[in-house]
């Protein structure tokens, strides 16, 4: 069949013990997609990468990896994967270029293929200036860097990121971002996870949003937005503490208000005329602002939460 | 799709030991000048300490047959095989599960975790037998080999190094805490040392302590290595000695393989 999925799974459960981290989730990623899962800590983002990984067995339901079963052919699916994990994993011993060349050996790559490689990829992912430097000293972001120039040693059909970014200052972020970006250009396959809504709507055409092992929702970042949040977002800020009785005082103000502890959001098509709406009924927010509606917002009204707890 | 035709583009080769083995080498190729030279000192210090100078005090009568120092040489050869092997399967192994995660790099590729175990078992090799080619040039400067056998105890710490490494490796994947490698050291090597033959011969233990040390792996590479370097017949036939240290080395390693691959999946 040349449009089955890459992954394919249905009812897909994982336990630890007692404690379900993943709770029955459908996903089907095709080639040449980026998919996201996208949600807090905890919600079984990675249990989930692991299981499409191969490395941990699912618990029930059923998994098809490039077509095939992930207990029985591991070896064989994790060849023609490429896995960023969460927790690094580079040698800080060696050097840039070696941590790529001894990796490219646990795939059966030549010695010679190997080297050619790691130059590529170095270049790359602009690490070719530190290519014979140890990895201990390299920062956050090139560390990042250099472990997806390392799952990319294998020409693989398909990468797994999990929270590529995660712990990055905002540039190290862009220049990840950005290299993602051309590998998605590329046609390379990609499945990451992430709990910044800006990243999954700056890569993925589709994404789910999970939560305690669930999944709550399901489309591209604009369809989710389109059918779960209002077109713009009213954000009030009061200088007090009690926003709770601000409730009554915005009633039929917009489609939909959210109470936060430190700030108010008023869903409505058009934020302009909601601020309005707020000014004629005399109420005084210290700040005003009007944006769009995100990710964030969607995640938020389909769990009451936000997604990153700060 | 059917499985045929899915192997990964240009290149076929089916997952082996030897990856892993070259991924510890790059390592050790980073500060192999300064385990070469202790590899010499060490064999040096023990024969000057132990060897001359308390062969001064004891062995007066000549009880042993031989010079106390040709007497121990070879018991502290397979104690140098026993004390590396153990030495590259501890906290070495603690850190690529625990701490600089290479194992779980290496479980993202083919590899399985028999070939994380027959690397590591290929790089302890490598070092236990740098090792004791160090000391038996040592030992052969300082005039304790007494036959042409005594080559033979090149073969046999590797055999000593085979049997402890699989037994420590799934047992390094066991603990939770590197706090155990010091009961390790505490309840298992530091008594051998001291009660398995290096040192004195095990006929002048009790009986029950004289068993253990029969049971102990270390007991029997400490009797083939001064069989084969004093050129004296071995308590046992050299095959029964031989027998029981791989008895040790295969079933520690298929331990070790569970071990990994349980440890490596979660
Ligand atoms: N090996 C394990 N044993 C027991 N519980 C586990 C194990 N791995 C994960 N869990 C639990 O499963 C739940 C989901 O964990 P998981 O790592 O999949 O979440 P996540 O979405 O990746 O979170 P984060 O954003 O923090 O990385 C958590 O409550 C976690 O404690
Ligand atoms: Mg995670």
């Amino acid at each position: 069949m040349p449009d089955e999925p890459l992954i394919h799974a249905r009812g897909l459960v994982k336990r630890f013990g007692e404690f379900t981290a993943v709770d029955g989730i459908d996903v089907d990623v095709h080639r040449g997609e980026a998919f996201g899962f996208l949600g807090p800590n905890g919600a079984g983002k990675s249990s989930t990468m692991r299981m499409i990984g191969c490395v941990s067995p699912p618990t029930g339901g059923m998994l098809r990896i490039l077509g095939l079963d992930p207990v029985r052919d591991g070896p064989q699916i994790r060849g023609r994967l490429g896995v960023c994990p969460q927790q690094d994993s580079l040698d800080p011993e060696l050097t840039v270029t070696e941590n790529i060349t001894v990796y490219a050996r646990y795939f059966g790559i030549p010695r010679r293929v190997a080297r050619e490689r790691a130059a590529e990829l170095l270049e790359f992912v602009q690490l070719d200036e530190r290519a014979n430097d140890k990895v201990e000293p390299l920062s956050g972001g090139m560390k990042r860097r250099l472990t997806i120039a390392r799952a990319l040693v294998n020409e693989p059909e398909l990468v797994l990121l999990d929270e590529p970014t995660t712990g990055l200052d905002p540039q190290a972020r862009h220049l990840v971002w950005e290299r993602l970006f051309r590998l998605r250009q590329r046609g390379v396959t990609l499945v990451l996870t992430t709990h910044y809504m800006d990243e999954a709507e700056q890569l993925c055409d589709r994404l789910v949003v999970m939560d305690r092992g669930k999944i709550v929702a399901e489309g591209s970042p604009r369809e989710l937005i389109e059918r779960h949040s209002t077109r713009e977002v009213l954000e009030l800020r009061f200088g007090e503490d009690a926003l709770e009785i601000y409730t009554g005082k915005l009633a039929g103000i917009g489609e939909r208000v959210e109470v936060l502890p430190d700030r108010i959001l008023v869903y409505a098509t058009d934020g302009d005329a909601a601020a309005k709406a707020v000014h004629d009924r005399q109420l005084s927010p210290s700040s005003v602002l009007v944006r769009r509606s995100s990710l964030e917002d969607v995640f938020l009204h389909l769990t009451g939460r936000t997604l990153v707890e700060d | 799709m059917t499985a045929t035709q899915v192997i990964a583009p240009g290149w076929t080769a089916s997952p082996s030991p030897l990856p892993v083995f070259e991924h510890r080498l790059a390592g050790y190729r980073r500060i192999w000048r300064g385990s070469v030279f202790s590899t010499f000192l060490l064999p040096v210090l023990f024969l000057l300490g132990m060897g001359i100078s308390v062969g001064a005090f004891v062995n007066r009568a000549g009880e042993l047959g031989v010079p106390y120092l040709d007497y121990i040489a070879p018991g502290l050869l397979a104690s140098t095989a026993l004390q590396v092997a153990i030495g590259e399967t501890t906290w070495p192994v603690m850190s690529a599960f625990s701490w600089i995660r290479t194992y779980h790099a290496m479980r993202a590729s083919p590899l399985r975790p028999k070939d994380l175990v027959g690397g590591e078992t290929l790089f302890v090799s490598l070092r236990v037998g740098m090792s004791a080619v160090g000391f038996l040039i040592v030992m052969i400067l300082f005039g304790t080999v007494h036959s042409w056998w005594g080559v033979a105890a090149l073969p046999v710490a590797l055999v000593v190094g085979a049997a402890v490494a699989g037994p420590v490796l799934a047992f390094a994947a066991t603990i939770k805490s590197d706090n155990m490698f010091a009961l390790l050291y505490r309840f298992a090597v530091i008594p051998m040392t001291l009660f398995a033959g290096v040192f004195f011969p095990v006929a002048e233990m009790p009986l029950v302590a004289r068993w253990i040390a029969y049971a102990s792996p270390l007991w029997h590479g400490v009797e083939l290595c001064r069989a084969a370097t004093l050129g004296w017949p071995p308590l046992l036939p050299v095959a029964a000695h031989v027998a029981y240290l791989a008895v040790w080395a295969i079933v520690g390693y298929l331990l070790a393989c569970s071990r990994f691959a349980k440890k490596l999946t979660d």
